[in-house]
């Protein structure tokens, strides 16, 4: 009776959410007194899967099958079934992402078990009973969620857990067939479109993220945000006015009805921080709000701002990261 | 072809969240409710398909109690067909994912449309649940719709792209951005959709799978810091030195 964790992976490498997911589930095994097992997804090596060792997993399952280096929710859910039933798992614990509630919502129903996405802290346990924080309300709230049933599933909000790193551990990888069929690849892609990121970080996966709003006045002047994106290594997002008028892609829109971030870092440039705004990046551990306008609600949910003209404030603040060296 | 499109009644996106003094409930005292808005790409997409397609009907579907009749009309006005409400309170994504399963089964829908997440409690996880129970493929979250015949082709959200995804009906789809432009009801929706037919039904199925014990409102910040523009510099060292996150 394991924890298992499903680790999703992207071009040989196991992506940042999935670390913060393997150190949930091997604490959650240590305080049920048991190990966690991982089971890979995505497009993995052998070397970077023994490593989760350093974030408490003792052994990782693979599925060596090439069709699963791309996300197939039938194939994904029937695979993560399996390494379930052969760990008899009564834990698991994924990524709060498209594919970990695409077959985390699968998973429920199949294995009978009590979901709850978006979670933010480890778990309360009471007995059988696991009581989990989760985000609500689009980050204008918080739940807490008691899951009673024998089986629970828990998806983590990226950057809520810190990822453990104790060096020199090593998982053990074993290989691993969920004799997979045609029929589970029924909504295999027939094609995969990365975005082209300017800088390489991904928006879901960034620590740091720099955003521009309606008062960057035109997409002419974003090299000024992607200029201190670049910098810090931050990913750049906008405010859904932006998008709506074609300024940035959808992809970069933070907010309530865009992507919710939670990142320690959230600099808003010209953003004048709507309420649905806010909702998708009060979870933010530092807020920095840049805006000419000094009773913009923005500056109420900030915990550092400037009041000043971006396009005078952004190229200082560009100079002063690259001093830093 | 015949779409359900499921949609939910949730507080207006400006609402400012309060809860019961007990913390167990929404305060729901003087709050607007409207069509989930991610529902309304699901709604707005169906239309236009059935629409293209010169035949078909589109069904919402809503789980909610008689209060959440004004938006059922509202989407009647924006170009539904008919409307199906489950004549109970929306307890988890569990209770409203059988009752959705049940009646699209019995409808046999061929396209089951929802928006990717409600803004309330932001579950994302009734799709996957109805596609599971009716044994059907689930393309979620879906930025494009399309249909040719039987099949439809997708393109579903991956984190830091997308897949292009062909499925044959039936199958469900939650949808986002920038599917459609949403669909805002004319005088003429307005007025027919007083006599569409509205059929309540009661509840199927087991209760729900999860309970919410407290809420609670996020900690409030400790109040901003200011900076004076011609020192923009001085934040970086502030961000590296004193909130160390840099």
């Amino acid at each position: 009776m394991s924890v298992l964790v499903v680790v999703e992976c992207d071009k040989g490498e196991v992506k940042k959410s999935s670390l913060e997911v393997a150190s949930y589930g091997a604490q959650v095994a240590q305080a049920l007194g048991t190990t966690a097992t991982a089971v890979a997804v995505g497009e993995a090596t052998e070397a970077n899967l023994a490593k989760l060792g350093e974030q408490g997993i003792s052994k990782v399952l693979f599925d060596n099958e090439p069709r699963l280096k791309d996300f197939v929710n039938g194939a994904y859910t029937k695979l993560i079934a399996a390494a379930a039933d052969k760990e008899q798992a009564k834990v698991i614990v994924l990524a709060n992402s498209n594919i970990g509630a695409s077959v985390g919502s699968r998973l429920a129903v199949r294995l009978k078990a009590s979901l709850a996405t978006n979670v933010v802290e480890l778990p309360k346990i009471d007995g059988g009973q696991f009581t989990v924080k989760r985000g609500a309300f689009s980050g204008k709230a918080f739940a807490d969620v008691v899951l009673s049933g024998e089986r629970k599933i828990i998806a983590v909000k990226k950057n809520s857990i810190e990822a453990l790193h104790n060096g020199g551990q090593t998982a053990q990888v074993e290989s691993f067939s969920a004799q997979l069929s045609d029929a589970d690849f029924a909504d295999a892609p027939k094609q995969v479109i990365m975005q082209d990121q300017a800088g390489g970080i991904l928006l879901p996966e960034a620590d740091k993220v720099v955003s521009g709003g309606r008062g960057m006045k035109g997409p002419e002047n974003w090299h000024l945000i992607e200029d201190l994106a670049k910098a810090l290594g931050a990913a750049t997002a906008c405010s859904k006015p932006v998008s709506d008028v074609d300024w940035r892609p959808h992809h970069e829109h933070v907010g309530q009805t865009g992507i919710t971030v939670s990142p320690n870092l959230y600099i808003a440039c010209g953003i004048s921080g709507a309420i649905q705004h806010l909702a998708g990046v009060n979870s933010s551990k530092v807020i920095v709000v840049i805006n000419k306008d000094p009773e913009a609600p923005f500056f109420k949910a900030a915990d550092y701002g400037i009041v000043g003209d971006v396009f005078e404030v952004l190229p200082k603040l560009t100079q002063a990261v690259k001093e830093l060296g | 072809m015949k779409f359900l499109v499921c949609i939910s009644n949730v507080p207006d996106t400006t609402t400012k969240i309060t809860f019961t003094p007990d913390n167990k409930e929404f305060n729901k005292a003087g709050v607007q409710f409207v069509i989930n808005p991610w529902d309304e790409y699901a709604l707005t997409r169906a239309i236009e398909l059935k629409e293209a397609q010169g035949s078909g009907t589109v069904t919402v579907l809503n789980v909610g109690e008689a209060d959440t009749e004004p938006n059922i009309r509202k989407a009647l006005a924006i170009g539904a067909d008919d409307a199906i409400r489950v004549n109970a309170a929306p307890k988890d994504a569990w209770f409203v994912a059988q009752q959705i399963a049940h009646y699209a089964k019995e409808g046999g829908y061929d396209v089951i449309l929802m928006g990717k997440e409600s803004i309330d409690y932001n579950g994302f996880q009734v799709h996957g649940m109805v596609g599971e129970l009716l044994g059907i493929p689930t393309v979620a979250p879906a930025m494009k719709l399309d249909m040719s015949g039987n099949t439809a082709t997708l393109e579903r959200e991956i984190e830091g792209g997308k897949e292009i995804v062909e499925v044959n009906t039936p199958f469900v789809a939650s949808c986002q951005q920038p599917m459609c432009e949403p669909r805002i009801p004319n005088m003429r929706g307005i007025m027919t959709a007083r006599t569409k037919p509205l059929k309540v039904v009661e509840p199927v199925g087991e209760g729900a799978a999860t309970a919410v014990a407290e809420y609670a409102l996020p900690p409030k910040k400790q109040g901003v810091k200011l900076i004076p523009a011609e020192q923009a510099g001085e934040l970086i060292k502030l961000l590296r030195n004193e909130a160390k996150v840099i």
